[in-house]
């Protein structure tokens, strides 16, 4: 095979494949500002600096002549200056000009501000330079294409880390329904996590392939889902839900959740949303246990659900082609499109939240803007996509039958023509998930677990803050405990995710409505009056009654009493004035004489 | 009245003299009486002095001294001056002035009054005591962070002339020292530059300086003479002359742009908007149209004058050249073209026209219908289907065979072959059309004519097909290497042949009247919309059978009407009529007219009191026809919302934009982050705050820091600076007192 596989492995590896790349010496910072662009006064001093040197050169052979050149200026004076690019990629909103005729007060607020959120964007831009890695990627010859190297061939060319990470895990007992990758702990190389559809749970360490638990649960698994650790995973049976620790002790069975047939986990929000074969979306929050949101579709079995990681809004696919979007506050879906004109049968959401992807009875495959709910190309896929999922990097490998397709730029503006990689399986495939910062794709199929190489799949820098893939145990607990603090509560679960930093506008009233809709009463209600008992039969029922007569109505009597007086007030103006109008009137010339 | 009560008393005393002498006490006691009486009427009773007691020798010289109660006056003292000549006539004057004036003092004001004004004084004294304060104390509102105590010594290394300014020459020997520095000027603290050094290196400049002056001399020199030279051309009075001058410019003018154009094409299109510029002002004016009064006037004369008609002509013809339009050379664009070609637009920036050319609601042509219409249409639809079916069962066959011949005839699809930018670059009518086949193309001609109701049900014809074809999948089995092929072509959309549209039911369909209310969007367009068909190395083999029998059951359900999109459609009219406001029905029937049954209130009645609500904001979704969006308020967020502006922000903008940073380490670098949360005072532990004072803040205007004075004090400078570290040294034993 003389076609270039150039494969990098994201972290691991990056010694050994040196020979593959001409190496270069990393670039400085002044090597790159001669070529980029920028709009920054430190650049432009440095330009006019340059300037001043060509068009002074007479001066300078002046100097020379007189043997001295006293002032030795700083090539690199200031700051080291920032790609205009790079500054764009952390810019947040506009900047707020200082409005003419704005109060003292004002205009230092707001120059304090702007300039807090220019230092902001400065510093954000320049770490972003510690960002060192490049994602891998797939070449081949003149007249090859990528999707015909075979996983073989690629692992061959790998290193030997890459290359096993190739491998088939046979279940030849129970056919596997669903897998999941956990996404916090990173790492396939670590934790799999495999149901089988006749009731067959595994956790597998996966770099190690040694096996955390195995089980039977001796029913249908419908899904199993990763909670926030790999400490936990919870897992939809026939009837109840059922979350397990790894190793494979049963901790709860949550019989308010029933039927469930999908499960996504919001980890910012510790909520796990199931979707249920009964049409309900319930939401779980599995940091204190509690049922945060039960709501009724109404749109019939529940089998196509995903998140969007930009602001954790639950999708929904329904068999009438539409996509229904929830969030745990509202009963009613924030968006409804209608997509296919057969059953959705998966979609999934990229992970700026901006793109999702569909694929329907109709063998399409839809790329939406769901930001503007704007459908961008469709694309026809043979036998149709029965599973789709997208790479941090934004790949998207897509089941058909037995075949798995990888597509690069499905995201981009125009439509693809060929997959990427292509990768046959012996059985109906049931379930795919990538493996965070790595560049492996899980396979879940009949004859069981397969993984594929995918170069460029995974990203290749993490945060360590966040997701940090090589913690150990005790940086994992840590960040249990930092992440709790830092949980984002349900109720900021919206459409827009900056909806926190806009003012509300709405009106006093309806404000007060929906407090004491909240409320359950209207706290600045009047109390009711209440008659006191008297003695001595002066508190019969036609005195109480008398009584509350005598206040009924009372606002509004007021109110009557007052309109009727300031009429009554016009009116004597009204009068007065007439009259006044009148004497004018009847006034002689003469009568300015009389005393 | 005074002078004859003097005068009285003088006669008195005689008398008093002479009784005296007489020694008859009867007379002296009868005078007496007469006295107190006449004394009595008269306002002073005067104390007559009298010698009770007896003496032997009564001096002569005993003078009773007259008027001794009495005050002095001034005219007592002042009468002699009148006599005396050696006083001034003016002191005189004035005198005589003061005699005469008989002002007296106010009264003094009562307490009250006294007091309040001296405390207005005392309050104005001491404001423009305490105000010197303002500006520290404004200072520190403003300020973003405060260090308790205020005047804390910096931690951290210093600078050597910092640690050095409490050092004082002491030996004779450093005195030497340093004397000598001084009457060198050398730099004592700073190691800067010498005087000397400084010196010189202005003279460096003053030499620059000259040659600067020499440029500007002679830079000056040649525009006097431009400057001359314009004024002697503009004098020229000959018209031919400029004539064949603004000629020469011009060809001159035309021959630098040719030039510009190969050197410098960006002056060149600069030149070029200019020229559109003026092209654009022609066009607006009317300055060469032959319609001013000298063309008028030329009008009238140029049927006998023939220069006149010439003249006339030459206006015209340069207004044509003027407004004559710029051709920018050909290559230029050949070049652009290729450049847009090779560069690949960025998606974010270029998502729009994208969403316009797949989009067909942004298609200028829009198909339109009703909703009630498009139900109608569907039902249709559904019965052709089901005449259709049997047809279909019969001509499958037919089809496959169809199928394997055309795979003879050419293996791949032309379609798959086309490059993807091709296909970009083709027109989107077409690219929506390639389901359909390639009988399309000539029907697109006529799609004009031809009603929407006949191109959509072809279109949701093929659909259908297109699915049958997919659940039909099971029955293929591969055998052989030809039928995998096949199979690939059956999935493919292209070869599938278009079954024969039933006349009869497209004629119903065109028989409809067309101009009924036309929905603007049409959905069933967009979800019919073209899909490019994409080429896959392995071609799927399995098809799971259980998988399958339930997907039927589902479709089966699905499209139990195939009535998908009018419920769509129906749903979301339904919502939209649910925001919409009611109208309020204000009438009172049998109010003012005869009511009962039967009876209707009048029509201008209804109208007058039928309240018609003003309508919503348009909704989220209202150009968006395959999408529904809530219009509901999320109220769980509005609780963690700011629901009031902060004091100084006169607009929501300003705050929003104030906050749009977040300050969080999840963004911003660790850093930024203690740079945003810094706490607003900072106080030491265990140091006592002292309360500011007044020479703290004055000090640190009037006084330079420690770094810019001398560092070393010579005997001059010692007693000067004595007097403030005396002042210092007892701020510190206050505050040593304190502690105790």
């Amino acid at each position: 095979m003389d076609s270039l596989i150039c494969y990098l492995p994201n972290k691991v590896n990056i010694y050994e494949f040196d020979w593959l790349f001409l190496t270069q010496p990393p670039k400085r910072y002044w090597e790159e500002t001669e070529n980029t662009d920028q709009r920054r006064p430190e650049e432009e001093q440095g330009t006019a600096v340059q300037n001043q040197n060509k068009s002074t050169v007479k001066e300078r052979s002046l100097k020379r002549k007189n043997g001295e050149s006293l002032e030795k200026k700083d090539p690199f004076s200031g700051e080291a200056p920032i790609p205009h690019k790079q500054l764009q990629k952390f810019q947040r909103g506009e900047k707020y000009k200082v409005p003419a005729g704005a109060r003292q007060r004002l205009k230092e607020a707001i120059i304090s501000s702007e300039a807090m959120s220019e230092l902001a964007q400065k510093q954000a831009a320049r770490y972003d330079l510690l960002l060192p890695e490049d994602a891998g990627f797939l070449e081949g010859d003149e007249d090859e294409d990528t999707n015909t190297i075979s996983q073989d061939d690629i692992a061959d060319a790998a290193d030997i880390t890459s290359g096993s990470k190739v491998y088939v895990i046979a279940f030849s007992l129970y056919l596997l329904k669903k897998l999941q990758i956990q996404k916090n702990v990173f790492v396939c190389n670590r934790h799999l996590l495999v149901g089988g559809k006749k009731g067959h749970v595994a956790c597998i360490d996966w770099q190690s392939k040694d096996l955390m638990c195995e089980m039977n649960v001796m029913e249908t698994v419908n899904d199993v889902k990763w909670l926030h650790t790999e400490a936990m995973f919870a897992v939809a049976q026939k009837r109840w839900l059922y979350i397990y620790d790894s190793k494979g002790l049963e901790l709860h069975c949550v019989k308010k959740f029933n039927d469930v047939l999908r499960m996504q986990f919001l980890p910012y929000h510790f909520l796990l949303a199931t979707a249920s074969a009964t049409g309900f979306l319930q939401y779980l929050d599995v940091s204190v246990g509690k049922e945060i949101a039960a709501i009724c579709t109404k749109m019939g079995r529940l089998d196509v659900m995903s998140q969007n990681p930009h602001n954790a809004v639950i999708h929904l696919g329904h068999p009438n082609g539409t996509i229904s979007l929830w969030s745990p506050n509202q009963k009613e879906p924030l968006v409804k499109i209608l997509c296919h004109r057969g059953a959705v049968r998966s979609l999934t959401v990229d992970k700026t939240g901006t793109y999702m992807v569909t694929s329907g009875l109709d063998r399409k495959l839809k790329v939406y803007d769901i930001r503007a709910f704007k459908p961008l190309h469709s694309c026809f896929l043979p036998a149709g996509a029965s599973c789709l999922s997208l790479s941090q990097r934004g790949l998207l490998s897509a089941a058909t039958g037995d075949i798995v397709q990888v597509y690069q730029n499905v995201l981009g503006s125009s439509p693809v023509s060929k997959p990427y990689m292509a990768h046959r399986l012996q059985g109906q495939i049931w379930g795919l998930a990538y493996c965070p910062f790595e560049d492996v794709l899980g396979i879940g199929h009949g004859e069981g677990f397969t993984s594929m190489i995918v170069p460029g799949a995974g990203e290749p820098n993490f945060d360590a803050l966040d997701t940090n893939p090589f913690r150990s145990s005790k940086q994992r607990q840590e960040w249990e405990v930092k992440a709790l603090l830092e949980k984002v509560q349900p109720e900021l679960i919206g459409l827009d995710p900056g909806q926190l930093s806009k003012v509300d506008q709405a009106s006093f009233e309806q404000r007060h409505k929906e407090h004491v809709e909240a409320l359950g009463f209207d706290p600045l209600a009047k109390d009711k009056f209440k008659p006191k008992t008297k003695k001595k039969g002066r508190s019969s029922a036609g005195a109480i009654e008398k009584r509350k007569r005598k206040v009924a109505h009372e606002d509004q009597r007021d109110k009557i009493r007052q309109t009727v007086q300031e009429r009554t007030e016009r009116d004597k103006e009204q009068k007065e004035k007439s009259n006044e109008k009148k004497n004018l009137g009847n006034k002689s010339t003469l009568d300015r004489f009389r005393k | 009245m005074a002078a004859d009560e003097e005068e009285l008393s003088i006669n008195e005393q005689a008398i008093s003299a002479s009784e005296e002498e007489e020694g008859s006490d009867d007379e002296r006691k009868h005078k007496k009486l007469l006295e107190a009486i006449s004394s009595m009427g008269s306002r002073k009773r005067k104390k007559q002095n009298e010698r009770s007691e007896a003496s032997v020798q009564v001096s002569e010289f005993f003078v009773n001294a007259e008027g001794t109660g009495e005050k002095v006056n001034l005219s007592d003292l002042l009468g002699t001056v009148e006599k005396t000549s050696g006083a001034s006539n003016k002191t005189k004057k004035q005198l005589r002035n003061l005699q005469s004036s008989k002002e007296t003092l106010e009264l003094p004001l009562n307490k009250q009054q006294t007091e309040k004004i001296q405390r207005g004084i005392a309050y104005e004294k001491t404001a423009a005591e305490v105000s010197c304060w303002r500006n520290i104390i404004l200072q520190n509102q403003k300020a973003e962070q405060m260090v308790f105590p205020l005047n804390q010594e910096s931690s951290g290394p210093k600078r050597v002339e910092q640690v050095v300014a409490g050092w004082k020459v002491q030996t004779p020997l450093e005195q030497e020292i340093f004397r000598l520095l001084h009457i060198n000027s050398q730099p004592v603290d700073d190691p800067v530059l010498t005087p000397v050094e400084e010196q010189s290196l202005k003279a460096m400049s003053l030499e620059e300086a000259k040659i600067r002056r020499a440029e500007l001399q002679k830079a000056r020199a040649l525009q006097s003479y431009y400057e001359a030279k314009a004024k002697r051309e503009k004098k020229i009075k000959s018209k031919k002359y400029h004539r064949v001058q603004k000629k020469a410019k011009c060809k001159d003018f035309l021959k630098q742009f040719d030039e510009m154009v190969k050197t410098n094409p960006e002056g060149a299109l600069e030149e070029l908007k200019k020229m559109e510029l003026s092209r654009m002002e022609e066009r607006m004016s009317l300055k060469h149209q032959n319609s001013g009064k000298w063309a008028k006037s030329k009008a009238i004369m140029a049927k006998y004058d023939d220069s006149a008609r010439k003249a006339m002509q030459e206006q015209l013809q340069m207004n044509k050249d003027l407004t004559q339009k710029i051709v920018v050379p050909s290559d230029d664009e050949h070049e652009s073209n290729e450049e847009g070609l090779e560069t690949i637009p960025d998606f974010v920036n270029d998502s729009e026209p994208v969403i316009d050319s797949v989009n067909p609601w942004m298609r200028g042509q829009l198909t339109h219908e009703e909703s009630e219409v498009s139900c109608v249409t569907t039902e249709d639809v559904q019965t052709a289907e089901e005449e259709n079916e049997e047809e279909e069962l019969v001509g499958e066959f037919e089809r496959k065979r169809k199928l394997r011949q055309a795979d003879e005839e050419d293996l791949i699809p032309t379609e798959e072959e086309q490059p993807a930018s091709e296909v970009v670059e083709e027109d989107v009518v077409e690219v929506s059309d390639k389901e359909e086949g390639d009988d399309d193309d000539e029907e697109e001609e006529e799609e004009e004519d031809v009603s929407e109701f006949n191109t959509l049900f072809r279109l949701m014809r093929s659909e259908k097909t297109l699915e049958d074809g997919f659940l039909n999948e099971g029955q293929i089995r591969v055998r052989n290497i030809e039928d995998l092929e096949v199979l690939g072509e059956v999935v493919d959309p292209q070869p599938i042949a278009e079954p024969s549209l039933p006349q009869a039911v497209a004629v119903e369909a065109t028989s409809e009247p067309p101009n009924k209310k036309k929905r603007e969007i049409d959905l069933k367009e967009v979800l019919t919309k073209e899909a490019k068909a994409v080429k896959v190395p392995f071609l799927p083999t399995v098809v799971d059978e259980e998988e399958r029998d339930e997907q039927i059951s589902i479709i089966k359900e699905a499209f139990a009407g195939d009535d998908v999109i009018s419920d769509f459609i129906k749903d979301k009219s339904k919502r939209e009529a649910a925001g919409r406001p009611e109208v309020v029905d204000l009438t009172l029937p049998g109010w003012g007219e005869w009511g009962g049954v039967g009876l209707k209130p009048s029509r201008w009645k209804r109208k007058r009191f039928r309240i018609k609500m003003a309508p919503p904001p348009p909704r989220q979704d209202q150009k968006l026809p395959d999408v529904i969006i809530s219009e509901n308020r999320n109220a769980s967020v509005a609780s963690h919302q700011v629901s009031q502006l902060p004091f100084p922000f006169q607009n929501t903008a300003q705050f929003e934009s104030s906050i749009r940073t977040p300050i969080g380490p999840t963004w911003n670098t660790q850093s930024v982050v203690k740079n945003m949360t810094k706490p607003k005072v900072i106080t030491k532990m265990g140091a006592i705050i002292e309360p500011m004072v007044k020479e703290d803040f004055i000090k640190n205007k009037t006084t330079t820091p420690g770094g810019k004075g001398p560092a070393i004090m010579l005997g001059e400078n010692k007693r000067a600076k004595e007097g403030t570290k005396r002042s210092s040294e007892k701020h510190r034993g206050r505050s040593q007192k304190r502690r105790k």
